[in-house]
């Protein structure tokens, strides 16, 4: 029935490991993925427990469709408590790894405890193996895939791990697979590196076979390659451009956060766009694309591998980044570029592939050094802290440096790791830190998207633009068009997509699918693999009571509606140009409704009425 | 008519649909450790590279095998493995210069690419059309078309 139905229990403490079954009532309830370790996450830690400490614990999971043919069927997550917000985390992410796990034979691993030295854990299929990590501990990312393929003489091993950053303490330390790929957000990484877990390497060759119904999986799968295939965004749009195909579109309608999101338009937008990555380099009359890469069974294909110009001061003495790998997503290129107001595409690319090899979020990262150019800019920061580097806007060569040190973890690079709004706090000015929750905010300024404001607010996560995705109605027009501008409405149009959003995130699929899929594209594909009565309808319901379950450990770590709000500057200062020229983010017109529609009280606390409909 | 796989690389993101849909149809289950036709991924240059049994005319591997568990299908051209003859000797993993007949260490005989018996799968499954399905005395006909197309600039 699609689950492996299998659980590996990694006890890092006594390093010793351990099989269960799946949950299956859970799995009936919350799917699979992020509604399912979550479920696990909140049943077996204490909310209150330190993010960083051996109580808590860290879940990677797959979903019942990964490691099947459904398009986009390779996601996994990672799953726990974040030492960046308090709140729940999960980061998804794509490449091989995800599904190798479910080749292997497991739904999740559930790591506890902490190991007494550096470890990595080894798994082909049933044989799983604590080892010593000390070679590797204290390398990058890319240093640590290396040594673990050499040492197994295996090229098709995949290994997700963590850098140096992670290990250093950074807030926001991914978790990298397959080189590039990330579970990005929340400092998933950090945690795992809290263990002493320094990388997880797996071998499966099961596969995975137990389908429902094979003869109606591989029907409603053909049907749904063909929409994505048809679809504008998905079969051209995407593949092409990538998600890079909004830099443009965003700055147009103004809401391109920039500098620290002082402003909402940057003019050096087409410098960094997808339509740049394209253009021969005057160098070597070659791109920066190189082309474009699928994940694990992805039919779309909107990850970009590039290179960076080999006489670029980044990289002209560095043999080592002359080849190709990882390039620019949108966020990474806005975060990096466009709020740090840099507009050099190869220093962008380096400072990513930098992000990869060591293990950090680009989005945080880049929002995180925003910051600090602002706090440079007003003289909070000085060089006295920063070495004798001038931490300016617009400067590639401190955007380069600040990459370096924040991953390395050397001097004010720890700073730039404690996050935006850690930065903030400690050089005075906590209101110039764009944070929701003690996450920094991605690439969309919700003065000019009204809707993205609440979803900010709100999510569960801090902030995120991949918990409800309103750009999709409110710009592009999927699957209706809403005014950018206008509040009325979005509170039931977030609802909608969180909670859309959520059961998608459980299922193992990618959430780009939904440029195109609906949940009725998605429901025959997972009814078939899974059995049970999923359809559209009850996996809307099933991700309303995701979305509450976290909402819940949120609340028990300590949150409250107070949280549930913006920085000061996107409520009180207006856009100065571009459509949204006035407008600040009207956040209280759409908030109690949204409790409202969400069945919460005045508090944000789900009510009793709601806890019952939903079965928590 | 004979038809051939027709792989173009240049095409190929990586995605492994082909390796989902061959080992599924071969093997019942979503399992790339036991497709036939793999996807090699050169990380440094960004290239992804499809690659199976060509079915040679001349097969090396029909030719080693000693008890001639490998035949022509001459419907297909394919050059077929009869598992239930097959001892698992692996001269013929051996002799293949390709690399493109492999031991099942579960069935303890060997597989390769059988062309679906005239339909292959992996075609059918890709994404990009990298991977295509052609006349096989025409296979390098979209390469010339390019080429020519790029002299005529």
């Amino acid at each position: 029935m699609a689950w492996a139905n299998n659980v590996l229990r990694v006890n890092l403490t006594e390093g010793t490991t351990s099989n269960e079954p799946l949950n299956m009532e859970w799995a009936g309830l919350y799917l699979g993925q992020r509604g399912l370790a979550t479920k696990y996450l909140a049943e077996e830690i204490d909310p209150k427990c330190d993010a960083l400490g051996s109580g808590n614990k860290l879940i990677m999971t797959t979903g019942p469709l990964t490691g099947t043919m459904a398009s986009t069927g390779g996601r996994y997550s990672v799953v726990t408590k974040s030492p960046l917000t308090g709140a729940v985390a999960c980061s998804n992410s794509g490449g091989f790894i995800g599904a190798e796990l479910k080749a292997a034979g497991y739904d999740m691993i559930i790591f506890e405890g902490k190991s007494p030295r550096p470890v990595y854990l080894y798994v082909e299929n049933d044989k799983v193996e604590i080892a010593p990590a000390d070679e590797i501990w204290g390398q990058s990312v890319w240093a640590a895939d290396e040594w673990l393929h050499k040492k197994y003489q295996d090229p098709l091993l995949r290994i997700a791990a963590v850098g140096r950053a992670a290990e250093k303490g950074c807030l926001y330390a991914a978790v990298v697979n397959d080189l590039h790929r990330a579970a990005g957000r929340s400092g998933v990484g950090t945690v795992m590196a809290s263990k002493n877990l320094k990388a997880v390497a797996v071998r499966g060759t099961k596969g995975v076979g137990n389908i429902k119904d094979p003869g109606a999986f591989m029907q409603a799968v053909n049907a749904g390659k063909k929409v994505l295939a048809e679809n504008a965004v998905t079969g051209q749009g995407l593949p092409t451009y990538g998600t890079q195909v909004l830099m443009n579109v965003i700055n147009e309608v103004g809401a391109m956060p920039t500098r620290n999101m002082r402003e909402v338009q940057f003019e050096g937008a087409s410098k960094i766009s997808a339509e740049a990555m394209h253009e021969p380099r005057e160098s070597d009359g070659k791109p920066n694309l190189v082309t474009n890469a699928g994940c694990f069974g992805c039919t779309i294909a909107c990850g970009r591998i590039s290179t960076i110009d080999r006489g670029h001061f980044s990289i002209e003495n560095k043999p080592q980044y002359w080849g190709a790998s990882g390039g620019l997503e949108y966020e990474a290129a806005w975060a990096l570029g466009s709020d740090t107001g840099v507009d050099d595409i190869d220093a962008l690319t380096y400072a990513n592939f930098i992000c990869n090899e060591d293990g950090i979020d680009p989005i945080s990262f880049g929002a995180t050094v925003a910051a600090a150019m602002e706090l440079y800019q007003i003289g909070a920061i000085t060089k006295e802290q920063t070495g004798g580097v001038e931490l300016k806007f617009g400067s590639a060569e401190a955007l380069a440096w600040a990459t370096e040190v924040t991953c390395r973890g050397e001097g004010f690079g720890l700073d730039l790791g404690m996050g935006s709004k850690r930065l903030c706090e400690k050089y005075g000015h906590p209101d110039l830190s764009m944070t929701v929750k003690g996450q920094e905010f991605p690439a969309y300024d919700p003065r000019g998207i009204q809707g993205m404001g609440l979803t900010y607010a709100t999510s569960n996560r801090g902030a995120c633009h991949l918990r409800s995705y309103t750009v999709s109605s409110e710009v592009m027009g999927v699957p209706e068009k809403t005014d950018p501008l206008v509040t009325e409405g979005k509170p039931e149009l977030v609802k909608a997509f969180q909670d859309a959003t959520s059961i998608v995130d459980s299922s193992g699929l990618c959430v780009f699918t939904t440029f195109a899929w609906t949940l009725e594209d998605i429901a025959p594909q997972v009814a078939a693999a899974c059995g049970g009565d999923w359809t559209a309808e009850s996996m809307l319901e099933a991700g309303e009571r995701i979305w509450n379950l976290e909402r819940e450990f949120n609340l028990a770590a300590g949150l409250t509606a107070a949280d549930d709000t913006l920085p000061k500057r996107l409520l009180t200062e207006p856009a100065q140009t571009g459509p949204a020229k006035g407008n600040v983010n009207r956040l209280h017109e759409m908030l109690p409704k949204y409790y409202e529609v969400r069945g919460w009280n005045e508090q944000g606390v789900p009510t009793d009425e709601t806890r019952q409909r939903l079965s928590l | 008519m004979l038809r051939a796989l027709q792989i173009e690389p240049e095409k190929c993101t990586g995605c492994l649909q082909c390796e989902l849909a061959c080992s599924y149809q071969a093997e019942g289950v979503f399992n790339p450790a036991k497709s036939r036709i793999k996807v090699f991924t050169f990380h440094d240059e960004g290239r992804f590279i499809p690659y199976t049994c060509t079915q040679c005319s001349e097969a090396w591997c029909m030719h080693a095998c000693p008890v001639e568990a490998i035949v022509l299908n001459e419907e297909t051209g394919s050059k077929d493995v009869l598992a239930d003859v097959c001892v698992g000797c692996k001269v013929c993993t051996i002799a293949c210069p390709f690399g493109t007949v492999n031991y099942n260490q579960d069935t303890k005989v060997v597989y390769k690419c059988d062309l679906c018996g005239g339909d292959p799968e992996c075609a059918k499954a890709c994404p990009t059309a990298a991977i295509t399905y052609v006349d096989a005395d025409h296979t390098g006909l979209a390469r010339m078309r390019a080429h020519a197309a790029a002299s005529a600039n």
